[in-house]
């Protein structure tokens, strides 16, 4: 099943550039920080703009993940695919910067403190399910676990499509607050078309 | 154009409290920002520097016994770090956008249930009362504060001139809403305009201000130019800007945010520790400009620390009911 969207003509392979370079620009928002905070220009309320640019980032990249497969059928450049993990990694890279400030900087490593905020504030238990939910992802991003857990894998990894809506529930929540949905909707109509993609029928 | 000059002897606001030794204290950011990157940087010191202030901007007044002796938060941040919605919802909007804001003339109508409705222009509010500097702390409702200091006289001097009748329980404050002069208000996160409101004694109360300066001069505009209510107990945003209608009436206001989301803002709204906000908790916040970016939160105190004075206000009401 994994394998339908091969079915077409390939059109090679990925360049032998392309990998580094999208790496490279995957780090860019992290450079950017730390040029930022190396300049003190990270604003009046530095833990605030930190805390927002890594979920920012997190939640693009996951975008990013998620327009592998619909740009690879789009496309019928199979290869792309082989961007993907690399994409998914970045998005819970950003994800665990993003929850090591919190956990860090608001609750200052008490793990009580940070499970009660999580239990008491949908707004919390949603990024946090989020954060979680990707981690055994991560876990098993290497061609060592996808072999091993065979058909399974991609059950598993199906879970991104749980993730994507609990980020963005995350986000609307948070925004709530300024009454201010407009950053949110855009994010949630991107992810919300990237999975509809999903179910339209395959291309034969 | 302006106002009133310093009685001889009398410091001028700028003198009190030097801004250059508020803006050193940037530094403990910088080393923080530094530790992160690794290493300390050179360019920072241009963006300490004071703005530069003409005669006309200046304002005189004296210190108040009421004034915080706390560090005051950096000018730049008081200035560039702020919420009004009319000029965008981003904390910098205001900073940047607020420009086209026209304080001069402006006139603040007083009406409802007063023997002496009336119109002030901002001449003669600047006059009512002799100008106090008083350095309060601001808690937003976000989980920030400042330490600011404010320029104006207690609100009640302009109360007593109007003479509320029986029926004035509570008042109502009317922020300008001219799309014009506020790009914001093309959008609909809020109502229109911005409506505030406190009951009659809390406006009554000394600490509440009527505001028309910070740090020595007339209030710039993203700050609430040229006319604005500080109630320093409260969450900042009970704080109406660039207000041009105060009405007193009989019944509780419906006020904005109240009004936007009643289950997260209450139209009390006094700072309160033990009530958390429905997505975080109110129990610390970050001092802007003092808190670096690896410093913990600091305590948030009942009625923002001003609970000697004013807790008597609400004895008997429950705070989480009222919040």
């Amino acid at each position: 099943m994994a394998r339908a969207a091969t079915v077409g003509v390939p059109r090679g392979g990925l360049p032998a550039w392309l990998k580094p370079v999208v790496f490279l620009a995957c780090l860019v928002p992290l450079a950017r920080l730390f040029a930022l905070g190396f300049a003190d220009e990270l604003g009046t309320n530095p833990v605030e703009f930190v805390t927002r640019s890594t979920g920012t980032w997190a939640l693009v990249m996951l975008c990013a993940t998620l327009a592998v497969t619909p740009l690879r059928r789009l496309s019928g450049w199979t290869a792309l695919v082989r961007l993907r993990r690399m994409l998914g990694l970045f998005a819970f890279f950003y994800a665990l910067l993003h929850f090591t400030v919190f956990l860090w900087l608001e609750h200052w490593f008490d793990l009580g403190a940070m499970l009660l905020d999580v239990i008491e504030r949908p707004f919390v238990t949603a990024g946090f399910l989020a954060f979680v939910l990707l981690v055994p992802l991560a876990a098993t991003s290497t061609q060592a676990m996808m072999r091993r857990l065979g058909s399974r894998w991609q059950a598993l990894h199906r879970l991104v499509y749980l993730v994507a809506p609990l980020a963005i529930l995350h986000f609307w929540w948070h925004k709530a607050g300024k009454n201010d949905f407009l950053e949110p909707a855009i994010y949630g109509t991107v992810v919300g078309l990237l999975l509809l993609a999903r179910l339209v029928k395959r291309r034969r | 154009m302006l106002i009133r000059s310093a009685a001889p002897g009398e410091p001028a606001a700028s003198e009190i409290t030097p801004r250059s030794a508020y803006d050193g204290r940037r530094n403990v950011l910088k080393a923080a920002a530094a530790l992160g990157a690794g290493a300390l940087s050179g360019p920072v010191a241009a963006q300490l520097a004071p703005p530069s202030s003409s005669a006309a901007q200046r304002l005189a007044a004296v210190p108040s016994p009421l004034s915080t002796s706390e560090p005051p938060t950096p000018y730049k941040d008081v200035t560039t770090y702020n919420n009004f919605y009319e000029f965008g919802t981003d904390k910098d909007d205001p900073a940047r956008y607020a420009k086209s804001l026209r304080t001069r003339p402006w006139t603040v109508v007083v009406e409802g249930e007063v023997a002496k409705p009336r119109m002030f222009g901002i001449d003669e509010l600047l006059k009512l009362a002799p100008l106090e500097e008083r350095i309060y702390r601001l808690r937003c409702v976000e989980g920030w504060s400042m330490v600011i200091p404010w320029i104006g006289y207690s609100l009640s001097a302009l109360i007593r001139q109007v003479e509320p009748t029986g029926n004035a329980k509570y008042i109502e404050f009317f922020t300008l809403a001219d799309p014009k002069q506020m790009p914001g208000l093309s959008s609909q996160v809020l109502g229109w305009p911005y409506v505030e409101g406190l009951r009659l004694d809390e406006a009554m109360h000394p600490l509440t201000l009527l505001t028309v300066g910070l740090y020595g001069e007339v209030l710039p505009n993203q700050n609430g130019a040229p006319v604005r209510i500080v109630v320093p107990w409260k969450y900042g945003f009970k704080s109406g800007k660039s207000i041009v209608k105060i009405r007193f009436v009989e019944k509780q206001p419906l006020t904005s945010w109240n009004r936007a989301i009643p289950h997260e803002y209450g139209f009390y709204s006094n700072v309160n520790p033990n009530v958390p906000h429905p997505r975080w908790s109110q129990a610390t916040e970050r001092r802007i400009g003092e808190d670096g970016f690896l410093q913990r939160k600091r305590p948030t105190l009942m009625f923002n620390g001003y609970g000697d004075q004013v807790a008597s206000l609400y004895a008997g009401m429950d705070l989480r009911k009222h919040f």
